[in-house]
């Protein structure tokens, strides 16, 4: 008898989105499968379906965001839910609210879901202990963006057809980036082969066991990759200097068509945006719609944060 | 009256006794007698007999670092609220840190926290200066006044002189005066917006991680100057393989000073903080299983004299919060002893190494009488069940503050019976 109320305990709490280390491969396939079936409707000219309708999300965004927070929105919209977005920015922080306040406050409103970015690692974590619905994190300091993970792996799936087998690099400011982190955890269990590439000075301590092999250099660390994702240089996280210059970085780690070519022939680019262009990346192409996967990214990041909101909702 | 304990092992590493026997305690609350052969006939006719079944009796706990709230964090811990937990701890002495509001750096301060302690708490106290005015790194306190209004020692608490030339002043005026300066080992810049030990847990938490260099680097400066100027130095807390081997090497060239552990670094590792613990977030931090296991070994070799509780008590508003925002430190005093203990039941120490890191080796570096049940000293004494299961729920721990860093830990041994000068101050 006990054990079967335990079950019933844990199917009435909210189920929450908080990393993809939180996630077993199985739902993260889920997730991607739910994603796919939204692609179309996407790009027709009737968006709107009625999955969520009458559900209230909130977006709870404590740190800028232009894609992530829009992506979110119209998601939320095009499936049918009351989507409230809030830019907490330093306004709640300045009058002396921490965050379970802010949180205790939305929860009384009774909001379905929470989408929350805040620039704390384990925020989110933190505000799921609290609240009564559901949390999906939207990336949390420098420890996870599991939408974005999920998003670059639909745009390669949409690409190459799978994952299993790739060889993926991922190169720039892996230190301070929560993308990188999400990927690493994502791209290694949907069985891809994952280097990273960066100057010490950005590369987290102990990176190598989190399964990926570590490279100082970019010609040793692009040999034969099928995709080169860039990530972007975080000034605004860095204190103190952790580069000479930015004219260095890129001389050393900046992605120009010549290292490209170090990859496979049929290399693809990513990058998580935004773009500091002649800085980790050359700007033409970062256009060049050969390679640059870059737009699809974005229009991809609709429809897998759809079928989040839609999988974590129920 | 006099009391005579009977039927009780003791344990008493200054006199390098582990037997059983009785006890007497004389009207005025010393020892009187002790040992395998005083016999309950020894004592006087009117005496109270206090049968201790087998028990284990050891001088009263010295704790070396706890923070008692008062003045101005009445909120988190108070005088009465400390020693209650002390007490339930069988710890009898406490050397209190000034790390309060208004900080404990002048002898107005002083005679404020030795009065408000003698009447509101029902322990030894022993009040620490700040080594710096403001605690800010600056400029000396007043060693010499402070001293004789009756402090024990100087500390910042959590904060490390950076300024080296002040640093090594501070080591040349204070050895003049004899008086203790303990230093908490770590460098700013390395230890900048820093909340965990630096390496695999933190790469996947996110968070800003610290590594042991902070510590290592601060212990190597102070023993180089100690070795200029050479005062009464102690280590407060160190949590890394890599300080011990400093320690060791300063110590066979000749180098004099002391050093502590706090007893989270023995019992718990930077795993335990599992996803966003804030109580466990410490300072020193909690540092890998390597680190763990080396500081029970640099207990083993003397390398470290004391553990201590490091008793931080912190109210929840200041730990729910995430990770990086929320307070550092955890209450300890109540557990200090029966997490030791853990360290006997699992056959990582000794009995007797334990018991002298509590008692008799912080009494030797404070410079008091207590640690020991020696004819004649005060009868402070812990008398304690060995093998007692019990299972630590926040919510029984005497403390005003709840923060405690392991929380539903099973542990075995507990405190039956505390004394404090011949009185029973505390049983269960």
């Amino acid at each position: 008898m006990a054990t079967v109320k335990k079950v019933s305990a844990i199917k009435n709490n909210p189920k929450h989105l908080l990393g993809i280390q939180n996630l077993s491969i199985i739902e993260a396939k889920n997730i991607l499968n739910e994603a796919k079936t939204f692609i179309k409707l996407n790009r027709s000219s009737s968006k709107k379906l009625d999955i969520l309708r009458g559900k209230t999300q909130i977006n709870l965004f404590f740190e800028p965001s232009t894609r992530t927070q829009s992506s979110f929105d119209l998601a939320g919209k095009r499936l049918g839910a009351d989507v409230m977005s809030m830019n907490m920015g330093n306004s709640a922080l300045k009058k002396g609210e921490t965050l379970i306040d802010t949180a205790m406050t939305l929860n009384a409103m009774h909001p379905d879901i929470i989408v929350i970015r805040h620039q704390d690692s384990g925020a989110p974590n933190l505000l799921s202990q609290k609240v009564n619905c559901t949390v999906i994190n939207a990336g949390d300091g420098r420890r996870e963006h599991p939408t974005q993970a999920l998003l670059d792996a639909l745009t390669i799936i949409n690409r190459k057809g799978n994952i299993e087998g790739l060889k993926i690099a991922i190169c720039g400011d892996i230190l301070h980036s929560r993308v990188a982190r999400s990927n690493i955890y994502l791209m290694n269990m949907l069985g891809a082969e994952v280097n990273v590439i960066a100057p010490k000075t950005l590369m987290p301590v102990a990176v190598e066991k989190l399964g990926v092999k570590a490279f100082t250099d970019m010609k040793k660390g692009l040999d034969g990759c099928d995709i080169v994702m860039m990530l972007r240089l975080q000034n605004e996280r860095m204190q103190g200097s952790f580069l000479p210059s930015k004219r260095e970085y890129y001389e050393f780690f900046g992605l120009t068509p010549e290292k490209l070519k170090l990859a496979k022939k049929d290399a693809l680019l990513m990058h998580p945006g935004p773009m500091n262009r002649g800085v980790e990346i050359d700007t033409k192409l970062a256009d060049d719609i050969n390679v640059s996967l870059v737009k699809e990214q974005v229009e991809l990041g609709v429809a897998v944060r759809m079928a989040c909101l839609k999988l974590y909702c129920k | 009256m006099e009391k005579i304990l009977t039927n009780v092992r003791i344990i008493d590493p200054s006199q390098k006794i582990d037997e059983i026997g009785n006890i007497i305690i004389d009207e005025k609350g010393k020892i009187k007698s002790i040992g395998k052969k005083t016999k309950p006939s020894d004592a006087s006719k009117k005496a109270e007999k206090i049968d201790l079944k087998g028990n284990i009796a050891i001088p009263g706990i010295v704790d070396m670092k706890a923070f008692v709230g008062e003045p101005g964090f009445e909120y988190k811990e108070n005088f009465r609220t400390l020693s209650q937990a002390a007490l339930a701890g069988g710890v009898t002495s406490i050397v209190t840190m000034p790390n309060t509001k208004p900080v404990i750096d002048n002898v107005s301060m002083v005679d404020f926290i030795i009065r408000r302690g003698r009447d509101k708490a029902k322990v030894n106290l022993y009040p620490c200066a700040a080594i710096t005015r403001q605690l800010e790194g600056q400029q000396m306190s007043e060693f010499g006044l402070l001293k004789e209004r009756g402090i024990i020692g100087f500390s910042d608490v959590n904060k490390t002189i950076q300024n080296t030339e002040l640093m090594s002043r501070i080591m040349n005026y204070a050895s003049d005066l004899d008086t203790l300066i303990m230093q908490h080992a770590e460098d700013y810049e390395l230890a900048k917006n820093s909340c965990i030990n630096e390496g695999e847990v933190a790469t996947r938490l996110g968070l800003q991680g610290v590594s042991d260099i902070a510590e290592r680097i601060i212990i190597e400066r102070d023993l180089s100057l100690l070795s200029e100027f050479p005062c009464r130095y102690h280590i407060n807390q160190i949590s890394s393989k890599n300080s011990l081997k400093v320690i060791e090497k300063n110590k066979s060239n000749g180098i004099r000073f002391s050093t502590g552990v706090s007893i989270n670094n023995l019992s718990l590792n930077e795993n335990d903080i599992g996803e966003f613990r804030t109580f466990l977030k410490l300072s020193p931090p909690l540092r890998t299983e390597d680190d763990r296991l080396s500081l029970i070994d640099g207990i083993k070799k003397d390398l470290i004299d004391v553990i201590v509780s490091d008793h931080t008590p912190e109210d929840e508003e200041s730990k729910r919060l995430p990770f990086a925002q929320a307070a550092t430190g955890s209450i300890g005093i109540e557990t200090l002893l029966p997490l030791s203990l853990e360290l006997y039941h699992n056959k990582s120490l000794t009995l007797e190494k334990i018991i002298k890191c509590l008692t008799i080796n912080p009494a030797k570096i404070l410079k008091i009488n207590k640690g020991t049940l020696k004819k004649g000293s005060d009868a402070d004494i812990c008398v304690f069940d060995l093998e007692e299961p019990w299972m630590v729920k926040a919510e029984e721990l005497k403390s005003k503050s709840k923060n405690t860093a392991v929380e539903n830990r099973k542990l075995q041994g507990k405190v039956k019976m505390t004394f404090l000068n011949g009185e029973v101050v505390y049983s269960n």
